[in-house]
């Protein structure tokens, strides 16, 4: 009772009715929270009034010009937003992009359904291109854009189309192997001779399709065989294919098994391939580990128009071409254009396994597989 | 003697001497069971746990589309069970761990004489500020043999021990030294008056900050893709990315609910029916602190170990990655931009989470019985759920019903409130709880209406907990990835999603400042937080 009068005198003389019942501290972190709200205002305002953005120009309000053709990027803001540029330049139409990961952009297509705000689709692999075309989402192309690309890089069906081409390889630091000791296959990489000496980036999507391409062409059983004893051998896991070129420079291990455009690319940025000790190996033979995927584009269903039809010609045309070859080493899919990675052989002459890659879409029983034998 | 060191009181109980024993709970009727909850609380808090509850009815629709054969084949799967497991003991150990040195961290920097102890709070707060993903690169990069579980679980634990911490450090400081002089005098030790008095009334900190890390680490994809854990979430991922099946990852989705519901039913257990306010807004007696003596190099060692380690790892790679890279070529305006853009999506999630959590927090602070605890519990589905499972459930629900907001900021924003609800719920919940109810019943019987009520008396005392949560939103929100990614308007980018573009690239001297100012930009509210815990209180300078 005596507590509860003393309570209620303290309380009134601290304003308790008077919403002032605050300590120092609270009244610090009050204002803190009082200038997040003004900040959330302030960005609702501006979300109304915000002018239209350029392309690639990062904006908070997510205004979005009217007619700006919506690109959905599976490949890398560093890449594509220069690109998107030199498409507005070229053909006077926006493009705005969104960012992410090739398999989560097409399950977001997917779960969007007719009502996208995309308008194409560029992948950087074939797998999710495919289920989107199992999925009846993408339009069938022009025959004029499909008749540019060698029929081995776009789909059976007409409705996506490669735009750039990777192929696998055994990068090897020429100061610990001698180029005649090379092996003929990828299956040599079970002998003891590469025990504990060859990298390998088990969770990247390159590798994995490396091994949807071996399931297809060299069968299931082949796979796990090579697959148990690639692993009994103990390769070296990495994060990510850079990451092994640089291991495989600075000598830390002989081989690795990565794409052929990162060794370019660190090249360069070493001051150029001479001094730079590592080398690509490409297996020949219709070797699984030579395989040649791309990084491919599709028109959404209903969004065929002349802007779409626009991107997918400028992807194919020379400037889009060049960019890849100059700024990633990969392979350019037209005739005429040149790849900028000095020493690799022409796309033609790399004698890969023979895939369709639209049956590269069966991820699920390789991840199955991989988990089986341990390499994850 | 047993008996009288067994605080809390249980409610209602009416032996006047044992009141006086606790030092708390005096004088007051607790909450009040029985009388029908106000409509002014009651009406949001639904409308909030109606929110927090948008992503299940995406994964039910998902998951049994394709019937309950797919369900059951998708659940029966060796591997399913497999890794559900894996994640469990993950999550059990990186949950204990984060208990151990929350406490310990938290007893040393609040009631020992260990030298420096407000710096070392505050920096042991600070690893609040880094992502998993961060963390996760930092540490394979230095340390590439951790890969694997012993990875992962010192890559969470690192992320995600403050959760413990925060809680425990502001409960030691408020805590009422009575009980824990009484068993002293009673003849106790110092080590068994600190576990059979002190301890339990730290336990419902414990155990809100342990479910907090427990389900975080069950929804965390960062570390645990990074270190190559193979993990529930991993199972989840995989079945967007590899097979374009929404089914399998909706029916495992509904799994991790499952599980979420049993986590958090077990909380509320061990939390108990205890009240824990004290009567007067900030009257506890100062602790005496325990001399260290001969431990006190230990202890100090101990606590820039762990500092060292949670912070040193992820500073140590930012600084390393920013002097060798030649792939920088760094933006300012660029930066600048993503920065705004990720400050204002922060405040924007920290705001809307927040005044959706006041109801559904002061309701179960307030009122006992059914209902209140249920629309409490319901607000940590989203949180249980990886980012990219909520944020498929809004592209979704707001594809088909709000699609004038889709890939707009108030989608966004929905799924941080969806994502980060129990964060701000749980503290609005303690620091009203802390509050006594004695004040709101004087202010009714001086006449005020009950929103005035609220308005006046019961937020004013609660503000500074409520804050502190909404701080704490605001950081998690700026460390949020797949859910922004998918969400956020067209063109806009955020410093996550940057430092994940030059990721996807290994650029990581390119991703470094954008991890810099992420981290830095977040330990200004860190350091906050440890303000609010106590750490910086005018009493000790």
């Amino acid at each position: 009772m005596f507590g509860e009068v003393a309570l209620i005198n303290r309380a009134s003389k601290r304003g308790a009715f008077s919403g002032d019942l605050l300590t120092r501290s609270s009244r610090r972190l009050l204002a803190v929270a009082s200038l997040l709200g003004l900040m959330a205002t302030a960005a609702c305002g501006s979300d109304t009034t915000a002018a239209p953005a350029p392309a690639g120009s990062p904006t908070a309000g997510g205004a979005v010009p009217a007619e700006a053709l919506v690109v959905y990027s599976g490949r890398n803001e560093n890449l594509i937003g220069p690109l998107l540029e030199l498409f507005t330049e070229e053909t006077g139409i926006e493009a705005t992009p969104r960012y992410g990961d090739s398999a989560e952009l097409a399950a977001q297509l997917l779960e969007e359904g007719d009502r996208t705000p995309a308008s194409v689709f560029l992948s950087q692999d074939a797998g999710a291109l495919g289920a989107l075309e199992d999925a009846g989402r993408l339009e069938t192309l022009d025959d004029a854009d499909l008749d540019l690309v060698a029929p081995e890089f776009r789909s059976s069906e007409g409705q996506w189309v490669g735009v750039s081409g990777r192929a696998r390889v055994l990068v090897y630091n020429p100061e610990l192997v001698a180029e005649a000791d090379l092996p003929d296959s990828v299956f040599d990489l079970t002998e003891p001779a590469y025990r504990g000496k060859v990298a390998f980036a088990p969770t990247n999507a390159s590798f994995q399709a490396f091994v949807t391409g071996m399931r297809v062409t060299a069968g299931e059983e082949r796979t796990r065989e090579f697959l148990t004893a690639f692993q009994a051998n103990e390769p070296q896991a990495y994060e990510k294919n850079g990451l092994i070129v640089d291991a495989v420079a600075a000598g830390e291990i002989p081989f690795g098994l990565t794409n052929h455009y990162y060794l370019y690319e660190k090249a360069a940025e070493a001051g150029g391939i001479e001094a730079f000790t590592a080398r690509n190996h490409f297996f020949g033979g219709g070797d699984p580990g030579a395989l040649i995927n791309v990084a491919g584009v599709g028109v959404l269903d209903g969004k065929g128009d002349e802007r779409s039809q626009a991107f997918v010609d400028f992807l194919l045309g020379e400037t889009a071409q060049s960019y890849f070859a100059q700024e990633t080493y990969e392979y350019p899919l037209t005739s005429g254009v040149e790849t900028a990675a000095e020493g690799a052989p022409a796309l033609d002459a790399i004698e890969g396994p023979d895939v369709d890659l639209s049956d590269l879409d069966s991820l699920a029983e390789t991840l199955a597989l991989l988990d089986e034998v341990g390499l994850t | 003697m047993t008996d009288l060191l067994n605080v809390p009181a249980r409610e209602g109980n009416p032996l006047p001497g044992r009141r006086a024993v606790q030092g708390q709970a005096a004088a007051r009727p607790g909450r009040r069971r029985g009388a029908r909850p106000p409509m002014l609380l009651l009406v949001p808090a639904c409308v909030t746990a109606a929110i927090a509850l948008l992503p299940l009815v995406y994964l039910v629709v998902r998951a049994f589309e394709q019937g309950l054969g797919v369900v059951g084949d998708v659940l029966l799967r060796e591997r399913t069970l497999r890794l559900l497991v894996r994640s469990l003991l993950l999550a059990g150990a990186v949950t204990t761990a984060c208990l151990v040195i929350g406490v310990a961290l938290a007893w040393l920097t609040i009631r020992s004489d260990l030298p420096a102890r407000r710096f070392w709070l505050v920096v042991a707060a600070l690893p609040l500020a880094v992502p998993t993903y961060v963390a996760g690169f930092a540490w394979i990069s230095f340390f590439p043999q951790l890969a694997g579980p012993v990875g992962a679980f010192v890559v969470l634990t690192a992320c995600s021990y403050p959760y413990v911490l925060l809680p425990v450090s502001a409960a030691l400081r408020r805590m009422d030294p009575a009980s824990e002089e009484v068993a002293r005098s009673l003849g106790l030790s110092p080590w068994a008056a600190f576990r059979r008095a002190t301890l339990p009334q730290l336990r419902p900190a414990l155990a809100a900050g342990g479910l907090l890390v427990a389900l975080y680490t069950l929804s965390d994809f960062g570390a645990v893709s990074i270190m190559r854990f193979d993990a529930f979430t991993r199972v989840i991922y995989t079945s967007y990315r590899a097979s374009f099946d929404r089914t399998p990852a909706a029916v495992l989705s509904l799994l991790l609910v499952a599980v979420t519901v049993v986590l958090v039913w077990l909380e509320a257990r061990s939390r108990g029916r205890a009240s824990y306010s004290r009567v007067g807004g900030g009257g506890a007696r100062d602790h005496g602190r325990v001399r260290l003596r001969a431990a006190t190099l230990p202890a100090l060692a101990l606590v820039a170990l762990v500092a060292g380690l949670a912070l040193g790892v992820p500073a140590a790679a930012l600084v390393y990655w920013s002097a060798v890279g030649t792939s920088g070529s760094l933006s300012l305006g660029a930066l600048t931009s993503a920065a705004g853009t990720s400050l204002t999506f922060a405040a924007l999630g920290a705001v809307a989470t927040t005044v959706l959590a006041i109801p559904v927090g002061v309701l179960a602070a307030r009122r006992g019985g059914r209902l209140p605890a249920l629309l409490e519990r319901a607000s940590y589905v989203g949180y249980a759920l990886p980012g990219i499972v909520v944020a498929f459930s809004l592209v979704f629900l707001s594809v088909r019903y709000a699609f004038p907001f889709y890939q707009r900021t108030p989608v966004l924003v929905l799924a941080y409130v969806v994502l980060f609800l129990p964060l701000a719920v749980g503290a609005v919940h303690v620091s009203a709880a802390q509050s006594p109810p004695a004040l709101e019943e004087v202010a009714r019987a001086a006449g005020a209406r009950p929103l005035a009520v609220l308005r006046r008396v019961t937020l004013p005392l609660a503000a500074p907990g409520i804050a502190a949560g909404a701080v704490l939103v605001f950081l998690t929100v700026m460390k949020e990835l797949p859910a922004t990614l998918l969400l956020q308007p067209l063109g806009s980018a955020t410093l996550a999603s940057q430092v994940w573009t030059a990721t996807g690239v290994a650029a990581y001297s390119a991703a470094a400042p954008y991890a810099a100012v992420l981290v830095l930009l977040s330990a200004v509210p860190t350091y906050l937080l440890g303000v609010r815990t106590g750490a910086l209180d005018r009493r000790d300078r």
